[in-house]
């Protein structure tokens, strides 16, 4: 399972730096978020991954680790307001700037590659 | 004492800048407190350094940096501290009378006095890196003084120059003294010069002789770096009187003298300083004579007399140096003077051009009396100061065996030099005071200087003929101890009289003389040729210089710094995997030895699928709508991943927190554009591909590395002390409310001040409302759908049931404060989507922004209590501790905390999505339709 | 365990969340809160200073949960200078502040409050994850604080250095799981010891996570090549903010340092494969660049911008050089560099306000109402600067040219000596051209208000004084150092508590 899990996490972050890489701040924004998620997967899965023992006393003989759980949880709602305030930024950029080009200017539309 | 007599020149510049605008007699008095004092402090000690003695003082300040505030007075820098005292006094008592009466007195007397107690601290200190910091002091403060007249464009220019030149010499001096120290072990002089075997000896000797001599010859304008000097002019000719050939251009030279007994006696010495002085004392001397400036002419004299000095300090013998000081002494008197006197004729006739100041005899007859007498001393006329120490040069010239069977080039050489200056010295003299009528001066007639502009210049005047004809009386003993101070021994025999008798020496000056007076006399024809000659102007090729680099600096910048996202990303990336790499190579196995846990065929669809959809997301990115739809399938499933990885907290976490991320996105795409343009070119785009495929790929190197190890954590504490310790079952909830309860408050914090920000970024922000979607299709018009509105109105009391169910068993059962928070958020949104914010709004008076702030205050606070029991911040206490008859119920302090973290996630969600909402409400009516 | 370690902490985050309360409207009495917040915060650094001469490592353990299972504050030598050097700046910037541009956009107060809490909460944190919580406060406050008072300009600095840093944020998590998936750990001490022990691939493994968030450290500190986002932001941001953004290099600086003298620290040999030398050669080349960027600058406030690479180049080169008495100069240096730039950022504010239009665009303009003063602040503040005597710059350089060894030396010296150079060029041109050069007439109307003026005057005079008492500072530096290059005090909050 692990090469599968890895393989996945790569699969997103691919997805996501590329997004990053874009010129509109709205790929970005989505970029980011799918980067957090597969961020979010490989701090969980740093744990190791255990099926059906969640971290809940008395409920099975053995648990999974508890603290990447806690790490995420954190990492989750802390992802959210950031993505929150990239999202609001790049609007009142656009109102203000007029364009949501990431450099805030159509100039360079062309960049030389 | 020496504390005192260094201190007083800072003190009084303090005095005077504070009194600035009193009037100007009693600036003038307060700056001359200084060096009178001064000099009565030095008289006091003339018996004992001229004994031979030295006074020290020392205390330590960085000895960890060996940087201390040792002081010594011996000959040589009693004789500096005498020039830069008496020529300052002088000085000061001429500019009272020469600037005019709006400049701003105070701050030049104050620059004035600042950069007497630099010099002043140059010459005292017996610690090599406090007398750098006065060093550079001095290139400071001639830098304000060069700038006094800021309006004028070339006097500002000459300043920045100067500094450039003097400033990067200190910085190389710098090095050179830390070499020094390097090898030495010490910064102190006396062990310094103790080790002079050791230096000499030391590799890096070269190296180290030639930071210094870089610094010496900044300083004292020796070629190639002597191009400053004469911009240095611009200056008040107080200022070029003092600074500019008296003292501090001496700089240079006293170091050569201080550091002789350590770093002479080699041929990288002789030939470097030798060399320097001859080529220095020509070119200012050629030089000197073209040029219509009085003051140009009176600088590239002083450039080719620092070349004299310099190049005796080059020449091997012991008498030398003795020769060096004792030019040194005379220079400063006679070229003070007639600085003084260039200023008094600039400031009667308004100009300095020799071309037009001519036969000035008859309107100042006195003034010119003085001006030709210092000038006869400067020619080097019998009778003056100026010949004896000029006969003394051409004797070493003449003793040196250094260039073997050419050795008779260097003195034919002076002999050259001496010419030139005999020539402009004539010219100074004739062109200006004879020579015809004046032609049209600013000023005329012009007539004698007031009484006190005169007496500095009949002071130093009359002490060129004093030494001039009774040396033996006069500075021989000055000179001796000088002259034993810097070689470090006594100094050889040698007679100060004005006859040795009819020797070379006596031929060359005669010769120069005769050949001064027919050069002078051919000066037409050689006028013209120098004229010929391709201007260069130091000043302007610095200027241009300067603007070239700024401009190919900035395009460099420019280059750099272009304002790219795109680019800066794909760097900070691309270092990212480099450092990966670099660190990954070296490893024998990327994969450990732990065995792969058994692949379930649900589990692989459900990562197909979310990879699937993250893939179409990319590939959908410009229909911002479907690759928004795609990203929230991706959400989806990974809170299903947790799910399945036995963490029920985070799947239930993540989902809510998809729901709301998706939801505040498709508002601001509301209001953005809603394709994006493509306009990355292929190539870029092919980039981009590769360094995404390269992280990813890390990325999942990364983790299968790691999970295939073995592994053992700190879980095991928290697993059993989740109870005991933490009252809760649900051992993640334990950890964030109270094993790592800090984070959480941290977190929540995040969200909170997230949501002001907000509120601040949104600030005055109107939007008008769509009323059409992108493609112009119109709105649904009952914005609020009947269903959805009942269906919402009745879920509302549902969901929050849910959610304080989820609060209160979230301690050990998959719940807490966080998805309860969120649920409470989500239930209120979809209350506000389908009957509007103002509908809400009108019933359910919340003000989210003192609820989110609020719940981060209660979550702190219920940290401070543990206080009162003497514990840690945020210590946790439960169990049935405080109303008895809910005692079967287990109640954590920590559950106080998650309500503050509950408080927090639902204000802050709610601040930011209503806020956002808000926006559609600021109508203008739809424009156009 | 005295509770006096938390408070920089949570005084800052309490008293930011109770200013979000009080309403803008009310600005006298969020500016007294602040300020009295901001005075309490400077006497309980103080304390803690002291506390931490005393010698010894404190370490104080959130909720009663010993390391390494809890999160614990540590205060040593090296966070206590830092929490005063922040809290010292803090006030004066504060002060300076209320002199009227808090009120150009919202919440000034509450978010320079939070600000605070962030920055002093990394300087005390002994846990990574816990670290990353308080990254994540200082930059959410920070991009706020950088957009205060809006405007174009700021929009798109802002845009970017969020955007990277959001990436930075994800990077740093991807290297806390690296190094909880390994070390199966999170407090730091308790890393370092597993990095100890660690063999083989495992170290490789360990070190990669290191270098992940060195970059991630460098990202905050700015140095090459991570350095993109910096001149736009420091150039753009209002005065206060400029100023207070000059301790935020230096949060990235203190994590390296954390990171290579604890967790890879001396005690191992892990240290020796780690690559210090590497961030050598990136300190030279920030210093060059930012000595040309500070060379061609068209206006005074990208000038600094620059000069705050320069600074963090000089750091950076001590930090890696990693010996005794490098360490000791680099965080003379550090004091000297954030006051100083900080109050170079307030007085260029003053002198653009004097320049009607041209603000601190160099180029001929209107003379200055009080040129005497400006003029001085600014000579003082320049020379100091450009490290030449007689002020601190000048006993920083000094004794960091002092402590470098062997090959590094001469590489050391020839850059430091020649960036010295150009900026003493860049600086004298500025200066020409602000004080010397104008053409026009005074604007009447420019005065500055006092506080303003005296905070300038109390950041740049530190100049003086820190030369002034060179000698104590640098004990306490090398104190400081030494106590970082035996980790095994810090270690014992492992064993101790």
């Amino acid at each position: 399972m692990e090469l599968w899990i890895a393989c996945a996490i790569g699969g997103l972050v691919f997805c996501g730096v590329y997004l990053i890489l874009r010129a509109r701040t709205f790929p970005v924004a989505l970029g980011l978020t799918l980067l957090s998620y597969a961020i979010n997967i490989f701090l969980f899965s740093m744990g190791r991954l255990k099926t059906g023992q969640p971290a809940v006393i008395g409920t099975s003989a053995s648990y999974t680790d508890p603290v990447p759980q806690a790490l995420v949880l954190t990492a989750i709602v802390i992802g959210f307001a950031m993505t929150a305030f990239l999202l609001i930024l790049s609007l009142r950029a656009y109102v203000i700037l007029g364009t949501d080009h990431v450099d805030g200017s159509e100039k360079n539309k062309q960049e030389a590659p | 004492m020496l504390v005192a007599l260094l201190l007083l020149p800072f003190f009084c510049a303090l005095l005077v800048l504070f009194l600035a605008n009193r009037p100007r007699r009693l600036i003038v008095t307060l700056s001359s407190v200084a060096p009178v004092l001064g000099l009565l402090l030095l008289g006091s000690k003339a018996p004992e350094i001229l004994g031979g003695e030295v006074i020290c003082a020392q205390q330590a300040w960085l000895p960890s940096l060996g940087l201390n505030l040792n002081f010594c007075l011996d000959g040589l820098s009693f004789l500096f501290s005498l020039l830069i005292l008496g020529i300052g006094l002088l000085v000061i008592i001429y500019a009272r009378y020469y600037l005019a009466e709006q400049e701003r007195v105070a701050k030049f007397f104050a620059s004035l006095l600042l950069f007497m107690g630099a010099m002043l601290g140059v010459v005292l200190s017996s610690n090599l890196l406090l007398m750098l910091m006065f060093w550079e002091l001095t290139s400071l403060s001639s830098f304000l003084l060069i700038g006094f007249w800021s309006q004028r464009a070339e006097a500002r220019a000459g300043a920045r120059m100067a500094l450039a030149v003097t400033g990067g010499g200190g910085l190389a001096l710098l090095a050179g003294i830390l070499l020094l120290g390097n090898i030495v072990g010490s910064y102190e002089l006396a062990d310094v010069i103790a080790a002079k075997e050791l230096i000499l000896a030391h590799k890096l000797y070269p190296i180290t002789l030639i930071l210094v001599l870089i610094g010496a010859f900044t300083k004292s304008a020796q070629f190639p770096f002597h191009f400053w000097l004469p911009h240095a002019m611009s200056a008040p000719t107080p200022v070029s009187a003092y600074l500019h050939s008296a003292t501090m251009v001496k700089a240079g030279v006293f170091l050569l003298a201080r550091l002789y007994p350590a770093l002479a006696g080699t041929d990288w010495w002789f030939y470097l300083v030798t060399f320097t002085g001859l080529v220095t004392l020509l070119i200012g001397a050629i030089t000197a004579l073209f040029q219509h400036d009085l003051k140009g002419l009176l600088a590239y004299s002083t450039v080719s007399h620092l070349g004299l000095i310099t190049m005796l300090f080059g020449i091997g013998s012991d008498l030398a140096p003795v020769a060096a000081i004792f030019h040194i002494i005379n220079h400063a008197t006679f070229k003070a003077s007639l600085f003084m006197a260039a200023g008094i004729i600039d400031h009667e006739t308004g100009t300095r051009d020799m071309r037009r100041i001519n036969g000035l005899w008859k309107y100042m007859p006195h003034t010119a009396l003085l001006a030709m007498v210092a000038s006869s001393a400067m020619a080097g006329v019998p009778l003056l100061n100026g010949f004896l120490s000029k006969e003394m040069f051409f004797a070493e010239t003449l003793h040196q065996q250094l260039l073997g069977s050419f050795s008779w080039l260097i003195p034919a050489l002076a002999t050259a030099a001496a010419v030139f200056s005999v020539a402009y010295s004539l010219r100074f003299i004739h062109d200006v005071f004879f020579n015809g009528e004046p032609i049209n001066l600013p000023k005329f007639p012009p007539h004698e200087p007031p009484r006190y502009m005169k007496i500095p210049v009949e002071i130093l005047v009359f002490l060129c003929l004093l030494v001039g004809m009774l040396p033996a009386y006069s500075v021989s003993g000055l000179l001796a101890s000088a002259a034993q101070a810097s070689l470090g021994h006594a100094p050889p025999e040698y007679s100060l009289t004005i006859w040795h008798g009819l020797n070379t020496p006596l031929l060359m000056s005669t010769a120069a003389m005769l050949g001064g007076i027919l050069i002078y006399l051919f000066r037409r024809p050689l006028y013209a040729w120098y004229d010929g000659l391709p201007s260069l102007n130091a000043l302007d090729t610095f200027k241009s210089f300067l603007q070239r680099s700024t401009a190919q600096s900035s395009q460099f910048v420019a280059r750099v710094q272009a304002a790219s996202l795109q680019r800066f990303i794909a760097i900070v990336l691309l270092s990212v995997c480099a450092v990966v790499l670099w660190k990954l190579l070296p490893m024998t196995r990327l994969s450990g030895d732990e065995p792969l846990s058994p692949v379930d065929p649900l589990t692989l669809i459900g990562l197909a699928a979310m990879v699937l959809t993250a893939l179409l997301t990319v590939m959908y990115h410009r229909q911002r709508l479907i690759s928004l739809t795609t990203l929230s399938v991706v959400g989806l499933v990974t809170a299903m991943l947790f799910a399945r990885f036995s963490a029920p907290d985070l799947a239930l976490t993540q989902l809510v927190v998809e729901v709301v991320t998706i939801l505040l996105m498709l508002l601001v795409l509301n209001f953005i554009p809603e394709k994006s343009p493509i306009e990355s070119s292929s190539l870029r785009r092919l980039r981009d591909f590769c360094i995404a495929l390269v992280s990813g790929g890390l990325v999942a190197v990364l983790t299968y590395a790691v999970l295939t190890r073995p592994f053992s954590s700190i879980a095991d504490y928290y697993l059993d002390n989740s109870v005991s310790g933490g009252g809760g079952t649900n051992v993640v909830n334990v950890i964030l409310v109270d094993f790592r309860g800090f984070d959480t408050l941290g977190e929540i914090s995040v969200l909170a001040i997230t949501a002001m920000a907000i509120v601040a970024l949104l600030h005055g922000l109107r939007l008008p409302q769509r009323r059409t979607d992108h493609d112009g299709r119109s709105w649904a018009t009952h914005s609020h759908h009947l269903m959805l509105k009942i269906l919402a109105r009745l879920l509302l009391p549902l969901a929050l049931l849910v959610s304080v169910f989820i609060f209160l068993r979230g301690h050990n059962e998959p719940g807490g404060g966080f998805i309860a928070g969120l649920v409470t958020a989500v239930a209120l949104l979809l209350l506000q989507v389908s009957s509007g914010q103002a509908w809400v709004e009108r019933r359910l008076k919340f003000n989210y922004r003192v609820m989110a702030s609020a719940g981060v205050l209660l979550a702190g606070f219920t940290g401070l209590a543990s206080w009162f029991f003497g514990k840690p911040y945020l210590t946790s206490a439960h169990g049935s501790v405080t109303i008895p008859w809910l005692g079967e119920m287990e109640l954590a302090s920590a559950m106080v905390f998650d309500l503050g973290v509950y408080l927090t996630v639902v204000g802050g969600t709610l601040l930011i999505l209503s806020s956002l909402g808000r926006l559609g409400h600021y109508v203008k009516l739809p424009e156009g339709k | 365990m005295s509770h006096l370690i938390v408070v920089p902490f949570i005084l800052p985050l309490l008293i930011g969340a109770l200013l979000s309360w009080v309403k803008d409207e009310h600005i006298s009495l969020q500016r007294n809160i602040s300020l009295a917040a901001s005075l309490a915060l400077l006497v309980v650094a103080l304390l803690l200073l002291s506390m931490a001469e005393q010698g010894g490592v404190q370490v104080y353990s959130m909720g009663n949960w010993h390391a390494p299972f809890g999160i614990v504050l540590v205060l040593d030598r090296l966070s206590a200078l830092l929490l005063a050097t922040t809290a010292m700046l803090a006030l004066w910037v504060n002060f300076y502040a209320v002199a009227g541009d808090d009120q150009r956009g919202r919440n000034f107060h509450a978010l320079f409050q939070f600000q605070l809490a962030g920055i002093n909460g990394a300087f005390l944190t002994g846990d990574l994850f816990n670290l990353f919580v308080c990254f994540e406060i200082l930059l959410i406050a920070s991009y706020t604080l950088l957009l205060h008072g809006l405007g174009a300009e700021r929009l798109r600095s802002a845009v970017h250095y969020v955007i990277l840093n959001l990436v930075g944020s994800s990077l740093f998590l991807l290297g806390a799981g690296l190094f909880y998936g390994v070390a199966g750990t999170l407090n730091m001490a308790d890393l370092a010891r597993f990095v100890a022990q660690a063999q083989g691939d495992e170290q490789y493994l360990l070190q990669a996570a290191g270098w992940v968030l060195l970059l991630v450290f460098g990202l905050k500190a700015a140095f090459l090549p991570l350095h993109f986002w910096l001149p736009r932001a420091y150039a753009s941001a209002t005065a206060p903010v400029a100023a207070l953004f000059a301790i935020m290099t230096k949060v990235g600086l203190y994590a390296i340092l954390r990171m290579t003298t604890l967790v890879f620290g001396g005690q191992t040999g892990a240290a020796a494969g780690f690559g210090l030398d590497v961030l050598f050669v990136i300190a030279l080349l920030t210093m060059m660049l930012g000595a040309i960027g500070a060379f061609a600058a068209g206006t005074l406030h990208s000038m600094l911008a620059y000069l705050v690479l320069v600074s963090v180049g000089t750091l950076l080169a001590g930090i890696s050089m990693g010996s005794e008495a490098a360490l000791t100069a680099s965080l003379y240096y550090l004091l000297h560099s954030t006051w100083g730039i900080a109050g170079l950022f307030l007085l260029a504010d003053l002198i653009a306000k004097q320049r009607g239009k041209l603000k601190g665009i160099l180029r001929t303009g209107a003379p200055l109402l009080t040129p005497a003063r400006l003029g001085a602040l600014f000579f003082v503040g320049a020379v100091a600067t450009a490290g030449l005597p007689p002020f601190s710059g000048f006993v920083g350089k000094l004794s960091l040219l002092q402590a470098a060894q062997g090959i590094q030396q001469g590489f050391l010296w020839v850059t430091v000596l020649l960036a010295s150079l150009v900026v003493l060029l860049a600086l004298s041109r500025a200066g020409s051209v602000l004080f010397w050069q104008h053409t026009g007439a005074i604007d009447e109307h420019a005065r500055f208000s006092t506080p303003a003026f005296v905070s300038a005057v109390a950041l740049i005079g530190s100049g003086v004084l820190l030369v002034i008492f060179a000698e104590p500072v640098l004990a306490f530096c090398q104190a400081s150092a030494q106590q970082l290059l035996q980790p095994e005090l810090y270690l014992q909050q492992l064993t101790g508590e």
